[in-house]
């Protein structure tokens, strides 16, 4: 099966977060595919590689990146959420004229179609949130 | 993302149904969530709204944010018909055990049992939660 995944919650503050990761890693290690995974509202903070979790704790954005890389996942931030935010990469940098980022490796900064996309090309978008 | 890209999916059109649970201001899911119906209306899919529970409160007349310093977005709901988003449902039990009605709402709406909201509900294809 197809499936396309949002994520609603921010890290550490919220079960979702680590609920949409692991459904993610059960779902491609049964051999489905994720078509993308999209952050969106506080879930774009799953997003920044300045998290800082203490040492004896899952690293959450880590273990993103780390199932991204494996599979090949399209891990996208929510633009307009990610503005509020505070998650900003390159172009957003530039566009904003702000004077850093802090987007983790594997993660993309994009629009919210995105999230409409995935929907329509996937068999079944899972919400993981409040 | 470009117009192109928001317009390369054409062809398919699933059932969307977008399901608001929450007050419009204690948190800012409802206000995102109008942000992807809005954006999403380029897709050109077909489009319902629920509003449940607390959800009912977004569509309330007379929304003064003055106080609270934030955007009344309430204006917004009756601009849905320009981008085709017809079908607003509320949900009767959550409407009535708040003491509103159908005047109260600034959008013409649809008001459904729950028995009915959940056949909707298994009617759609792509269910976003908010």
């Amino acid at each position: 099966m197809k499936f396309a995944i949002q994520v609603n919650e921010g890290p550490y503050q919220h079960q979702a977060s680590d609920t949409a990761y692991q459904f993610t890693k059960a779902a491609l290690e049964k051999g489905h595919e994720v078509f993308r995974v999209f952050f969106y509202h506080d879930g774009v903070n799953n997003g920044t590689r300045l998290t800082t979790p203490p040492q004896d704790d899952r690293h959450i954005t880590n273990r993103w990146i780390d199932l991204a890389e494996k599979y090949k996942l399209d891990l996208v931030v929510c633009v307009a959420a990610a503005q509020r935010r505070g998650i900003v990469d390159d172009d957003e940098m530039k566009r904003q004229g702000k004077d850093a980022t802090n987007i983790a490796p594997q993660f993309r900064i994009s629009g919210l179609g995105q999230l409409i996309e995935a929907g329509i090309q996937s068999d079944r978008l899972m919400v993981f949130g409040d | 993302m470009n117009e192109d890209e928001m317009m390369e999916e054409g062809g398919t059109i699933k059932k969307f149904l977008y399901v608001n649970r929450r007050a419009p201001y204690g948190s800012v899911y409802a206000l995102e969530s109008l942000e992807v119906v809005l954006i999403g209306a380029a897709f050109e899919q077909d489009v319902s709204m629920a509003f449940v529970d607390d959800g009912v409160y977004q569509l309330k007349k007379g929304q003064d944010t003055k106080d609270v310093d934030m955007k009344n977005f309430s204006p917004t709901y009756r601009a849905l018909e320009m981008y085709d988003v017809e079908k607003l449902y509320v949900d009767k039990a959550s409407m009535d055990a708040r003491g509103l009605t159908e005047e109260d709402f600034v959008v013409p709406v649809e008001v459904l049992s729950t028995e009915q909201l959940a056949e909707l509900m298994e009617d759609q294809e792509v269910i976003l939660s908010f």
